[in-house]
Parts: structure tokens; C-alpha cells; sequence
């Protein structure tokens, strides 16, 4: 159980995906507009990640590694999550079109996004089993969704503030993210 | 080697009949004629239907929510053709309306009382302590609606006050919605000649603050072959369905007001 903690609590705060690992910023400076849809992204996020654990992990287990084809992970990681998400969407748009409605737009734009595959290959890369694959990879992307939600609520504010204007846009979304990140880095050691 | 190609190429083979079948299975029906309606729209997704945007209101209309000529910038055309397609009859066509500013006081005409140099758009402008302008009725200038007219039919002059382009202008009415001051208003587009001032203040008080302003002297009223016009709260107003565009208004007004 502390061993789960210490991953859960490593994953969102020390190692936090967008500002130590530096891993899915695509979406981190494009979805951060607005906390609302930041938050749906979070959202559609952790439930991709820990889809991909979950399918991911025997994957590597039972196939790659039992006929020695580990050099073909990213591959094949890319092909199972793309798949995957496809399904996902399909079954989700079916079954609840309401989840639909929170998810759906974001759903394709995560697929085999960076952070997705790096989270598949950083389970195998840390040795993790089953249980603690899924754990780290939702407890990874909740650090990524509250990455979100705080560059999203710094964003709303400085929408009302007056910035100069070589440095409005995407300059400032960096330099803001280069500041955020030097913070996180203070729970660096706490483990 | 082999193996490599038989798993790789047999995985892609599973998923790709996975997904086919996935499609099939649980695929969603959507009506055709939600699609071909949308075809018909513009695109503009100017959202001066009143839904989040063409995709929605082909929806709604199709089931029976949104009215058929709910789309402006389409007009009477594109809710005859979706009038066709329904099967309804198509409703009557109401008159095209147009965006226009009522309101002269530019940079030259109405007075300042300070200077703003703080975040450009009219609503922040407005906190603090009512704007630049004098005039507490006049267009704040900043150029929110400018910014927020999809068609970019709104510019903005040297004096600081927007023009707006009426043969760009697809009535969406967000100019109007997002003006502060309520200086932007829907009118017929047939009618070319409108009082351009908002000012309830007294001639006297409007006379320090704009030299444009409406002082509601009632020449207009009296000279007006047809009677389109009237006063209301210090102001007069032209009714543009009652108009003839005789311009006789343009020339009695002694402020300049109506153009």
C-alpha cells in the first residue's frame, strides 16, 4: 500500500508528466484556454491512460517479451493505443452519448499522443506489475490534468491583464510553463 | 523475423476487423437530412441562430426546435430550400436587417475626460469610472465588436468609432450583443438614414459633451412627410419600416445627428 503511495504521490507532484518530464505539451498549450475544456481534457486523458495500462502491460508481458520482439514496443504500443481509442470512442458515442458529449471531442486528440505512449513505456521501463501500471499511469495523468487546470486558471487571468504585446500568445504560455516547472522542481528530493 | 511480421501484421489484421466491426455494431444513426441541411447553411457558425453553431441548428431544425429562418446570414433562400426539404412551406421572408452604429461621437466630436490606456475592449474601458468619453451614452471605442464580427465587416476609423461594411454584414447581431453601450443596433437595411445618438441627457447637458448629439429639437419630427419619426425620452428615432428615404431629416437636423 505505501508503495502505491509513493508511486500516486511521485507521478503528480515530483515527476509530474508536463513540467518535469516535459511530455504531452502539445495539449497542455493548446487545450488551456479555458478551465471547462481543460478540464474535459484532463478527464478523457486519465481515462486513455489507464486504458492503456491496463492493455499495454500484458502486451509487453505475454507477446513482446515471450518471442523477443522488444524492439518493436513503440510500434506496437502506437497501434494498440491508436486502436484502442478508436474503439473506445465507438462503443462511448453508442452507450452514453451524454459522456460522448464531455469526452468525445477529445478523445481523438490524445491518441498516441506523447504523454500516452510515454506512460505505456515508462510501466515497462520502472518495472512496474499490472496494479501498479494502472495506478501510475492515473495517478500520472491526474498530474497532468492538474497541470492543465493550473496554466488554464493562470491563462483566464492574464486574459484580463494587459501584456505587452511581443509577448502575448504562446511566448508567454512558455515562459509561464519555464516558471511552473522551476516550482515543481521544489519537490524534487521529497522522496 | 517471420514472427515479427506474422504478430505485427496479424494484430493490425484483428484490430482493423475490430474496429469494422465496432462500426458496424455500434454505429450511430444519424439523419441524412440533418447532413444535406447543412450543406444548405453557409458555415459561417456565426451563432446568430442562437445555437452553438450550423452543425446544431441542422439538428434542432430537423427535429422541430429551431424555427426555419432562424438563419440570418442565409436568408430567405436557405430557409425556402430547407422548407423543401422537411416538406413544410417555407415561412414568410422577413426583411434583411443590418448592423449600425448610432452614435457620432468620435475622437473630434465628443469630448474626453481622460486618457485610457489599458486593456483594449470596451467593457474593461468601461469599469473604469464609465469609460473616456464625457457622453455617458456614446460608443466606448475600443472596438470590441470589430473584434468579435466573424465576417470582419466592422473596422475601426482614425476618430475611433467602428464603421461596418453593410454589404459584408450577415446580421449575426454579435456586434450588438457584445457593444457595452447598446450604440449598435439591428435595423432595416433598406432604410439609410437614422438618428445616430443614444443620448436621453437634455439638449443642454448633450450640447457640453458631444457636438453630434441628439438635443431632441423635434425639427425632424415636423418636417417629416410621413411621420416615421418620433421623440421618446429626449431623442428622436426614426421608425425604418415607415421610412421613405426622402432625406428631408438629414437636412432640418441642426446638430448633424441624423446621417
Amino acid at each position: 500500500m505505501g508503495e502505491l503511495i509513493t508511486i500516486i504521490f511521485g507521478a503528480i507532484f515530483i515527476n509530474n508528466f508536463v513540467l518535469s518530464r516535459f511530455l504531452g505539451l502539445c495539449p497542455f498549450l493548446g487545450v488551456s484556454r479555458k478551465v471547462e475544456t481543460a478540464l474535459g481534457m484532463g478527464m478523457a486523458v486519465i481515462f486513455v491512460m489507464g486504458m492503456t495500462a491496463l492493455v499495454t502491460w500484458p502486451i509487453e508481458q505475454y507477446l513482446l517479451i515471450q518471442y523477443n520482439l522488444q524492439y518493436l514496443r513503440t510500434i506496437v504500443f502506437i497501434l494498440v493505443i491508436a486502436a484502442l481509442v478508436q474503439f473506445v470512442e465507438l462503443v462511448v458515442r453508442k452507450i452514453s452519448p451524454a459522456l460522448y458529449q464531455a469526452l468525445g471531442i477529445y478523445l481523438p486528440l490524445i491518441t498516441t499522443n506523447c504523454a500516452v505512449l510515454g506512460v505505456a513505456i515508462l510501466n515497462i521501463n520502472l518495472g512496474y506489475n499490472l496494479l501498479e501500471a494502472v495506478v501510475f499511469s492515473v495517478a500520472a495523468a491526474a498530474g497532468f490534468t492538474m497541470a492543465m487546470l493550473i496554466m488554464a486558471g493562470i491563462r483566464e487571468r492574464l486574459d484580463l491583464s494587459f501584456v505587452p504585446g511581443h509577448l502575448k500568445g504562446i511566448s508567454l504560455g512558455l515562459i509561464m510553463t519555464g516558471i511552473l516547472s522551476l516550482a515543481f522542481s521544489g519537490f524534487k528530493g521529497m522522496l | 523475423m517471420l514472427i515479427a511480421i506474422v504478430s505485427l501484421g496479424g494484430m493490425g489484421l484483428l484490430f482493423g476487423g475490430l474496429l469494422a466491426f465496432a462500426a458496424q455494431k455500434f454505429a450511430v444513426e444519424v439523419d441524412p437530412r440533418v447532413e444535406m441541411i447543412q450543406g444548405y447553411l453557409l458555415g459561417a457558425n456565426c451563432g446568430g441562430c442562437g445555437y452553438a453553431g450550423c452543425g446544431q441548428y441542422a439538428e434542432e431544425v430537423v427535429a422541430g426546435r429551431a424555427s426555419l429562418n432562424a438563419c440570418t446570414p442565409g436568408g430567405p433562400e436557405v430557409a425556402k430550400k430547407i422548407a423543401e426539404l422537411l416538406g413544410v412551406e417555407a415561412p414568410a421572408a422577413e426583411a434583411r436587417v443590418t448592423a449600425q452604429l448610432v452614435c457620432l461621437g468620435g475622437c473630434d466630436t465628443a469630448r474626453s475626460r481622460a486618457v485610457y490606456d489599458g486593456y483594449r475592449d470596451c467593457k474593461a474601458a468601461l469599469m473604469f469610472g464609465g469609460g473616456v468619453k464625457a457622453c455617458r451614452f456614446g460608443c466606448v471605442g475600443e472596438g470590441t465588436c470589430a473584434r468579435i464580427c466573424p465576417v470582419e465587416a466592422i473596422s475601426m476609423n482614425g476618430t475611433g468609432l467602428p464603421v461596418i461594411n453593410h454589404d459584408l454584414c450577415i446580421s449575426c447581431g454579435k456586434c450588438k450583443n457584445a457593444c457595452p453601450r447598446q450604440v449598435i443596433e439591428m435595423v432595416n437595411a433598406k432604410t439609410i438614414h437614422y438618428v445616430r445618438c443614444k443620448s436621453q441627457d437634455k439638449g443642454k447637458q448633450v450640447r457640453e459633451v458631444c457636438s453630434r448629439g441628439c438635443i431632441a429639437c423635434g425639427l425632424c419630427v415636423k418636417e417629416c412627410p410621413v411621420t416615421a419619426i418620433r421623440l421618446e425620452n429626449n431623442l428622436a428615432i426614426i421608425d425604418g419600416y415607415i421610412c421613405n428615404n426622402c432625406g428631408t431629416c438629414v437636412e432640418v437636423c441642426p446638430q448633424k445627428t441624423i446621417a
